[in-house]
């Protein structure tokens, strides 16, 4: 273990490769991977887009119109948000689902999938991705436990807004033991999900119609 | 063969990881909730484990020894990206159940305590199998901590294999009759049970003749301060 002085230099080049064909193995398989984890994502998302819908239309075959809008604030991103308009044979919105982001998870942003009725009642609320603690965080799945289910039926009155919140928070939703930040990270990305509709509802609507229209001139 | 022979009876039992080096604490205390649970972390770090070994093992004479660490540290946690980047690409549905896992094992200095001790000395089939046996050893504590909390906290075993074999029951869930106790489930639980496993193997290797040099007696809270 006695280094000489001229060896400052074999140490330096040495780091260096090493860093280097660190960076170049780490960058090659993102590059050879981004797409297909993109496109897996996508996968799942269409897949999974009836869960948060009213059970009524589960059934039926959706052709949903895709929009993308960009709200950091309320959606909890600066990229596009994907969101799903579904209308029925005349063109009323019967259903419009959301794919916010919780911002504040635990370890990494949470993307949630939110189905909405047209007058703004909670249909169902899905995690599609997040990175919380297995044993703790992840009871958000559910697949793990029921706990994603309490946002069915509600609405931005319903609780009013000051009891949108935990219940360690003073609030009207269950906690998860455990975990104190990934509960409350999807109820404010939630409540702020439905304050986007409300505020945007109308100019949802109206792109859905002309991007439906557009494709069946 | 000796050797080999030797290598995996280092990992599974008379150093094993997490009883005898006491290593890896954080991810092992922190997931060890059901048995499923600590399955999945004990098969993807055992994954990343023989990769690593292999790969430090493949690099051993041209890195500088003066620092090594930082490198294995490099190497390790570009490799463990890697693993997580192409899993989740080609390997989806796999990346589903045992992604989450996969960015704890960075926090795991068991693979830096192998890096280190083995794959930095030994020629690459040591190396691997090291880190296989290793793996395995870590894998089981790991199982059989996650099923006595399971057992103790919930009143179950094998919850949530549906998740590992895509389907939509747990084929294998036994429920017991009792509720089980919360605290089994949180943290302090773990350390118990920890504790209670480390006192098991104590009793094991109590007569044998390996006993006088016992890793843990000795320093304890430099070891736990590591995994940390």
């Amino acid at each position: 273990m006695d280094m000489p002085n001229a060896s400052v230099v074999k140490t330096l080049v040495c780091v260096g490769l090493v860093a280097a064909g660190a960076a170049l193995l780490v960058t090659g398989s993102y590059e050879a991977s981004r797409e297909r984890i993109a496109a897996n994502e996508r996968e799942r998302l269409l897949e999974s887009l009836a869960s948060v819908l009213d059970p009524k239309l589960r059934e039926r075959d959706l052709e949903p119109t895709h929009l993308t809008v960009t709200d950091r604030e309320l959606l909890g991103t600066d990229d596009p948000v994907d969101v799903f308009v579904i209308t029925d044979a005349n063109g009323h919105p019967e259903a419009v689902i959301l794919v916010p982001t919780a911002p504040d998870g635990y370890n990494a942003p949470i993307r949630l999938l939110v189905g909405l009725s047209p007058d703004g009642v909670l249909t169902g609320v899905r995690v599609l991705s997040h990175r919380e603690t297995p044993g703790l965080g992840d009871a958000i799945e559910l697949r793990k436990s029921r706990w994603i289910l309490q946002f069915d039926g509600k609405s931005l009155g319903d609780p009013p807004a000051e009891r949108w919140a935990v219940e360690k928070d003073g609030g009207a939703f269950q906690g998860l033991t455990g975990a104190t930040i990934t509960p409350r990270a999807i109820v404010r990305a939630v409540r702020n999900a439905l304050v986007y509709f409300e505020r945007h509802r109308d100019e949802l609507y109206d792109a859905a119609a002309r991007a439906a229209a557009a494709t069946t001139d | 063969m000796d050797e080999l022979k030797h290598t995996v009876r280092a990992g599974l039992w008379t150093s094993n990881p997490a009883l005898v080096q006491v290593l890896g604490l954080c991810p092992l205390l922190a997931i060890t909730t059901t048995a499923v649970n600590g399955f999945a972390l004990g098969v993807a770090t055992t994954a990343v484990l023989v990769v690593t070994n292999t790969v430090i093992s493949l690099v051993r004479r041209t890195l500088v020894p003066v620092v090594r660490i930082p490198l294995f540290v490099l190497v390790i946690a570009s490799l463990v990206t890697c693993i997580d980047l192409l899993t989740n690409a080609f390997l989806h549905e796999l990346h589903q159940v045992l992604g989450l896992f996969i960015p704890l094992i960075v926090t795991n200095c068991a693979i830096l305590a192998q890096a280190e001790t083995v794959a930095s000395r030994q020629r690459v089939s040591i190396s691997a199998a090291s880190g296989l046996a290793a793996g395995l050893g870590f894998c089981i504590v790991l199982v059989a901590l996650g099923a006595m909390r399971e057992l103790a906290g919930q009143g179950t075993l094998l919850a949530g294999t549906g998740l590992l074999l895509d389907a939509e029951e747990d084929p294998f869930r036994i429920e017991l009759p009792f509720g089980g106790v919360l605290a089994a489930v949180l943290p302090p639980g773990a350390f118990f049970g920890l504790a209670v496993l480390l006192a098991i193997r104590n009793l094991l290797v109590r007569d044998e003749a390996s006993a006088e040099r016992f890793p843990i007696a000795q320093e304890p809270a430099g070891a736990a301060e590591r995994s940390s």
